[in-house]
This record gives structure tokens, C-alpha cells and sequence, in this order.
């Protein structure tokens, strides 16, 4: 069993690329689990065909106790028999959303809910690892490896290397290895170069670049991935690329983030920075 | 020279007295009339049925919290430190409830989380800890588990402990088990049973190899080191060879020589290592060690037993049956004459007890122990309150009350606590109540005369010293039983012809 876990942004497409990939590797037969990490619970959506209705913490807030929560009105089963989990949290502003990631996904490893023939699990994780509930999927025992998914605009790269300090910290100390990064593209200028010289310097690979397609949309608007919405589209052949590059993946690195300076400089080489600056 | 009055006599001098009644007449303005309706009111059905009802507030638990079974469980294993990355005042509170129940001292190290560690992360915390312990208390082992604080931040013990090793402060080859163990989730004997797994994890790792013909028992979150003696004397009659896996009882019940040993004993650390090539393993507890004998099964390969508990003469019987069947030796005759002594005791105390009802609050494994022995002896479990029980607890325990004709009339009622066994008492009186110190409110309220049987027992000696397992575990339970009914007795017939010298 593979866990993998998706960092990057907010708002970067985590969760959209995350469940159009799943859904590329359910499509090829594969077994797969999607355990959202994330308070606003939106990690399975296209999946489900619906927002999620019981997640971890609603039921254990309904219930009064996680211990008196039974695994299947929290673990549901969408498209091609993908399973699906959400941790839930607190009202934004209140509680701490961190333990609600703990609690969720201890419940699930000590009732069973991964199963003995899953064979890939991937935590889709709140943009940012604010604090130490939001590292619970990469610690020992769990996922191995990470991908970030970012695009040419500059506060996603800047996440992206953020995420890969954090990365770098458990790495030293476990045994997590960053897998490399992904492109959700905003058509931004010189996208696929910067983000490949941004992997390179990071010491990973850019495992796909997935263009920009309005049919993502589309496809979102009536709750589903592309590949179940249209399996046909040039763009669901995209999402079974990086479905692929994923599963075939070998390239496991111990990242090297690089400092403000030298992100600003990158940006500057590809001419970015300047153009901006002129408009 | 001065007399220093003692506590019970001081408190009844006038000038005390004073002083109570203005701080009563200032903190409780209710008229002495009003207080005696409600108190009386408390006593009803209806009062009953809202009190039931009661969802957001626990009124005296029977249950402590994880971290203290982690420490507990940590101090069974020789020289072993328990470590535990939080904050000072729960590890004040574990070490002050074990040493007031042992009447013994216990060391354990706090991390001394203080806000700036809440904010940052207790890292810093623990490699300073780490590095402290080391230097100053020389342990072969240091187990660690948590408090709520670092539980709630989300603090990685596996990184940080592998970072301590990175920068050097304690030796690479220093086994440091951990345990996750928030205070919030759980009770007692799930941190045992997370800080145990965690130390057999550690230790057995990379050891499978050729079996040692040992067995394995593993007692759980078990306070009376009489059974951890009576238990060795018992495998010396059995002649088999044997690991006690956390073996508390040096720890706890330490002799004074005049010399204090921060690390008395327990369970040796090459023993613990080698426990995976054992023929087998047997808990005698199972909600204590839940996820260790998982772990057992899964990854050791031993075999699940029968066994449930060693309290009651039907469960010590399955515990020797299993054991034999595993080591390949014979139950000895002596251990056939202790049983037939057991039963000689019982059926000597039998009319007395049999037919009696009472109440038990505890901890699910000595609770179904309890029941088992109560039922030997025909005596009726009516109320049983388990606060730390689940629905798994809740349906076994409803089996063996179906299993005999003594259980017909009992309860289970799990996640309660002991202010709804008060309504209990009164709405469905018993003649004896079974339970922790704790328990003697309900006694002072009800009438209901008490037996001290199970943790914490803060205000009576010794209880702990006498084994309540085994045979001789049973005669002393029989005793315990008898002779509450018959002090009632006493208490009832005082003034009658009936106050009688045989009973």
C-alpha cells in the first residue's frame, strides 16, 4: 500500500487534481482511498458526486464521542469503488483544526478503514501546514511520499518551497520523501520552465504539467472529475498521465528548499519578476 | 511541649467550627430545610431518570487518564525511566495518585511544556529532557508518552526522538519506546495498553528467531503486587519458564532496605527483547492490552488464548488449562490442592453470599473478573457501571450475565459514572457495593456498605499486597465477601438475640 500525500496552496487545485488523478488510477483498476484533511471538506466532492455529509468530526460533534462512531457512516464509496473519508473540523475560528486531522485519521488507521487490499491512499491537506495536526499524514507509519502542486504564480512557488522545509524536517527524522511537484498551470509566462528549474533546484522532478482546460470546470460544476465527466477529453488523458507518472514514480528525493532571495533571483532569470514590475 | 492535634480532632475545636459555619453561611445560602428537600429529592426515581439524561458533565469517573497508565506500565521494565512530554502538573498528578495508592515514591520525568512549547512545538523540550535524564538518571530505557498539551499541537515523538539521537544527546543504541497517549481520548488502560505495544515494538524489533520455549504473560493495568507475587508462585509450582511483561510489583512494592533504588526492578530488558521468540502469549486482561496482543498476533504470530482474566475459580481454570496446553506441562498437584481449598471456602462462605445483590464499578477487565467470582458464589451483579467501557465491554458483559442464573436481574451501564450509580443505589437498593476509594461517598450517602476492590484505594493499607487472582486470589475475595455480609450482620442484629458469636 502507497500513501501520498498533497500539499500546496490554497486554492492551488489540490483537491481537484487529487480526485481527478484518483479517479485515473480507479479507471485503470487500481484500489484507492482519498482521506480529505481539510476543515471545509471538499476533498471528494467529484468523487461522491456530493459534498460529503458525515465527515469524521461531524458525527463525532453529533455523537458527543469519536469512540462511539462506526466506520461506515464516516468511510463512503464513490466512482469505480473509491473510498472515501473526511476529517471535518471546527467552524472557521474556533477549536483547533489540527487535533480534528489527528482524531480523523487515528479513527480510521484503528478501525480498519484502509483495508488490506487498498493500494494507494492519498491525504488531500489544508494549503498551508500551519501547525503540527496538519503534518499527522506524514508521520512515521503513514504517507511516504508528497507531491506539491503548484503553478507559475509566485506565492504558489513560495508555498511550494515552504512546504518543502517542512518536508525537509520530517525527512530528516522519517522517512518521507518528496516525489516532486505537480503543475496545475494558470497559464502564467515561461510556466513549464520555471516550475521544471524550480523542481530542479528543490532537487525533484516536475512529474507532470497539467494544462489549463475549461472542460475541468465543467466537469466540477456537475460534481465530477473529468475522467468520469468526460472520459474522452484530451484533458482526462492529461490526469491519466500524472496518474501514471504517480504510480510509476521512482524518483523519491530528501528536498532542498532555497531562501527568499534566491526564489526572487529565479523569478528575475525567467524575466517574471521584471515584466511584472514594468506593468 | 506542644500537642499537635490530629487532623480528625483539630477540625472539630470551636474556633474551627466558627470559622466553617460563616464560610458555609457565605458559599451556601440555601436554608438547612432546602438542602435536606433536594438531598431528599436526589433520592428518586424521577430524579433518576433526569439524572441519566445528564449529557455534558462526568460527576466523580471512575476512570483516570492515559499518560497515567503509560507511566505505570513504563515503570514495569528494569531501569526504565518514564518520560513524558508535557506539561509539569500531570505528571505531578500521575506520580501523587500512584504514590498515594502504593504508598510508595515514583520517579517520572515531565518535559515542562510551558506556553512558548505550545506555540513552538516541544521539540527543544524534549531533546533538553532527553539530554537531563540521560545525564542525570543513567536509565536503560526511556519510555515516552504525552499529556494532552503536546497531543493537542500535534508533536511528532518519532521525529523528535530521532532528532535527539541525531544531535547526540542520548546513545544511538538507548531503546526510547513512545506512546501517544492524550488524556482526552481513552482512560488508564489505554495508555497501558499504547506505552506497552510501543515497548514491545521497540524491543522486539529485528529479534525473531528461534523460539526460547518461554511463555509470555502479560498481567495489564493490574495495581495489586500480591498478584504479580502470587502469580510468580504460581509458575514456580507450574515449572515452566516464563516472561512477566511489565512486571510492576518491584517498582511498587519495593522492601525497605534503608537505601532508595530509583530503578528497583521489573521486567528485564534482554527478557522483554527476546519475548518475541516466546511459544506464546497471555493476557490477563483484555480492554487493557487490546491493541499490544493485536500487535502480538500480528506481528509476533502467537496464537490468540482463552484466557479472560485470572479472577474466580472458572477463570484461573482457563488460565492453567491454557498454559499448560502451551508450555506442554502438567497442572502440579499442588495447584489442584489450592483449588480444591478455593472451592472448600467457597462453599463454607456460600449461604451467606449467595443470593446477595450487589454493585461494581471499575475497570471492565476486574469488572467481568468480579462478576465471574460474585455469580461462582450465587450472588447477584445488579448494577454494573464501567465509565471506561465500550460496546464491546458492554456486550461481554451481558453475555456472562446470561451465561448464569444469578445474572438474570443485572445491568451494564458503560460511559457513566458513579453520581449515576448513587441514583442507582437508591432507586434499586444492593447489599454490597464494590468499587475504588472513591466509591465510600456512595457509601456515606447510601448506606451501602463498601468493598475496596480496584484502583486508585487511597484510604486503606495493604489491600494491594493481598493477591485477588488465582486460587488463593479467590479465597481472599470469598473472604472479603463473607465477611462484609456478616460485619452488616453484626451491624443489623446488634441489639437482637440474633447478634450471634457463630456465623
Amino acid at each position: 500500500m502507497r500513501q501520498i500525500a498533497i500539499y500546496g496552496k490554497g486554492g492551488i487545485g489540490k483537491s481537484t487534481t487529487t480526485q481527478n488523478l484518483v479517479a485515473a488510477l480507479a479507471e485503470a483498476g487500481r484500489k484507492c482511498m482519498i482521506i480529505g484533511c481539510d476543515p471545509k471538506a471538499d476533498s471528494t466532492r467529484l468523487i461522491l458526486n456530493r459534498k460529503m455529509q458525515n465527515t469524521v468530526m461531524d458525527m463525532a460533534r453529533e455523537k458527543g464521542t469519536v469512540e462511539d462512531l462506526d466506520l461506515d457512516e464516516v468511510l463512503l464509496s464513490g466512482f469505480k469503488g473509491i473510498r472515501c473519508a473526511e476529517s471535518g473540523g471546527p467552524e472557521p475560528g474556533v477549536g483547533c483544526a489540527g487535533r480534528g486531522v489527528i482524531t480523523a485519521i487515528n479513527f480510521l488507521e484503528e478501525n480498519g478503514a484502509y483495508g488490506d487490499d487498498t493500494e494507494f491512499v492519498f491525504y488531500d491537506v489544508l494549503g498551508d501546514v500551519v501547525c503540527g495536526g496538519f503534518a499527522m499524514p506524514i508521520r512515521e507509519g503513514k504517507a511516504k511520499e508528497i507531491y506539491i502542486v503548484t503553478s507559475g504564480e509566485m506565492m504558489a512557488m513560495y508555498a511550494a518551497n515552504n512546504i518543502s522545509r517542512g518536508v525537509l524536517k520530517y525527512a530528516q527524522s522519517g522517512g518521507v520523501r518528496l516525489g516532486g511537484l505537480i503543475c496545475n498551470s494558470r497559464k502564467t509566462d515561461m510556466e513549464f520552465e520555471l516550475i521544471s528549474e524550480l523542481a530542479s533546484k528543490l532537487g525533484t522532478q516536475l512529474i507532470h504539467f497539467v494544462p489549463r482546460d475549461n472542460e475541468v470546470q465543467r466537469a466540477e460544476l456537475r460534481r465530477k472529475t473529468v475522467i468520469d465527466y468526460a472520459p474522452d477529453h484530451p484533458q482526462a488523458n492529461e490526469y491519466r498521465e500524472l496518474a501514471r507518472k504517480i504510480a510509476d514514480n521512482r524518483n523519491f528525493v530528501i528536498p532542498t528548499p532555497i531562501t527568499m532571495d534566491e526564489l526572487e533571483k529565479l523569478l528575475m532569470d525567467y524575466g517574471i519578476m521584471e515584466k511584472e514590475e514594468a506593468a | 511541649m506542644i500537642k499537635i492535634k490530629d487532623h480528625n480532632e483539630l477540625f472539630c475545636q470551636p474556633d474551627y467550627q466558627e470559622q466553617f459555619g460563616r464560610k458555609k453561611e457565605f458559599e451556601r445560602p440555601w436554608p438547612e430545610e432546602k438542602v435536606r428537600e433536594i438531598s431528599e429529592w436526589t433520592k428518586t426515581p424521577e430524579y433518576r431518570e433526569l439524572n441519566f439524561k445528564r449529557e455534558n458533565i462526568k460527576i466523580n469517573p471512575a476512570k483516570a487518564c492515559q499518560p497515567l497508565g503509560a507511566v505505570f506500565c513504563a515503570s514495569g521494565f528494569d531501569g526504565c525511566m518514564p518520560f513524558v512530554q508535557g506539561a509539569q502538573g500531570c505528571v505531578a498528578y500521575f506520580r501523587s495518585h500512584l504514590s498515594r495508592h502504593f504508598k510508595e515514591p515514583f520517579a517520572a520525568i515531565s518535559t515542562s511544556m510551558t506556553e512558548d512549547a505550545a506555540v513552538f512545538g516541544g521539540l527543544n523540550n524534549m531533546i533538553e529532557g532527553m539530554e537531563n535524564t540521560y545525564a542525570l538518571y543513567k536509565p536503560k530505557m526511556i519510555a515516552v508518552s504525552t499529556t494532552c498539551m503536546a497531543e493537542v499541537i500535534g508533536d511528532d515523538l518519532n521525529a523528535y526522538i530521532k532528532t535527539a539521537r541525531e544531535k547526540g544527546v542520548i546513545p544511538e543504541d538507548l531503546p526510547v519506546p513512545f506512546a501517544h497517549t492524550p488524556s482526552f481520548v481513552g482512560s488508564h488502560i489505554v495508555g497501558y495498553d499504547n506505552m506497552l505495544k510501543g515497548i514491545l515494538k521497540t524491543l522486539s524489533e529485528g529479534r525473531k528467531g528461534e523460539t526460547n520455549g518461554k511463555v509470555n504473560i502479560i498481567p495489564g493495568f493490574d495495581t495489586y503486587t500480591g498478584n504479580y507475587h502470587e502469580l510468580k508462585r504460581l509458575m514456580g509450582l507450574m515449572g515452566a519458564a516464563y516472561t512477566l511483561l511489565a512486571d510492576v510489583s518491584d517498582a511498587f512494592d519495593s522492601p525497605n532496605t534503608g537505601e532508595y533504588k530509583l530503578y528497583p526492578g521489573g521486567t528485564p530488558l534482554p527478557d522483554a527483547m527476546d519475548a518475541v521468540n516466546a511459544v506464546g502469549t497471555i493476557s490477563l486482561q483484555r480492554y487493557s492490552t487490546a491493541k499490544t496482543m493485536d500487535y502480538i498476533q500480528k506481528e509476533w504470530g502467537h496464537q490468540k488464548t482463552a484466557v479472560r482474566s485470572m479472577i474466580g475459580i472458572k477463570n484461573t481454570d482457563s488460565f492453567f488449562e491454557e498454559l499448560s496446553r502451551l508450555t506442554g506441562r502438567p497442572i502440579p498437584a499442588a495447584i489442584e490442592t489450592e483449588r480444591g481449598r478455593a472451592v472448600d471456602a467457597m462453599v463454607d462462605s456460600h449461604p451467606y453470599v449467595h443470593g446477595k445483590r450487589f454493585a461494581l464499578v471499575g475497570d471492565p477487565d476486574q469488572l467481568l473478573g468480579m462478576m465471574s467470582l460474585i455469580m461462582e458464589m450465587g450472588g447477584e451483579p445488579v448494577h454494573i457501571v464501567c465509565t471506561n467501557g465500550d460496546k464491546h465491554f458492554e456486550s461481554e458483559a451481558k453475555e456472562l450475565l446470561a451465561s448464569s442464573p444469578f445474572g438474570a436481574g443485572g445491568t451494564v451501564y458503560i460511559g457513566k459514572d458513579m453520581w449515576h450509580m448513587r441514583s442507582l443505589l437508591f432507586t434499586e437498593p444492593v447489599d454490597i457495593l464494590i468499587g475504588n476509594s472513591y466509591a465510600k461517598f456512595l457509601t456515606r450517602d447510601t448506606g451501602t456498605p463498601l468493598i475496596r476492590i480496584g484502583f486508585p484505594l487511597f484510604d486503606r493499607h495493604h489491600l494491594h499486597r493481598q493477591p485477588i487472582i488465582g486460587y488463593q486470589g479467590v479465597i481472599n475475595l470469598v473472604s472479603l465477601l463473607v465477611n462484609t455480609v456478616l460485619d452488616e450482620l453484626d451491624r443489623k442484629t446488634i441489639d437482637t438475640t440474633s447478634f450471634d458469636v457463630i456465623r
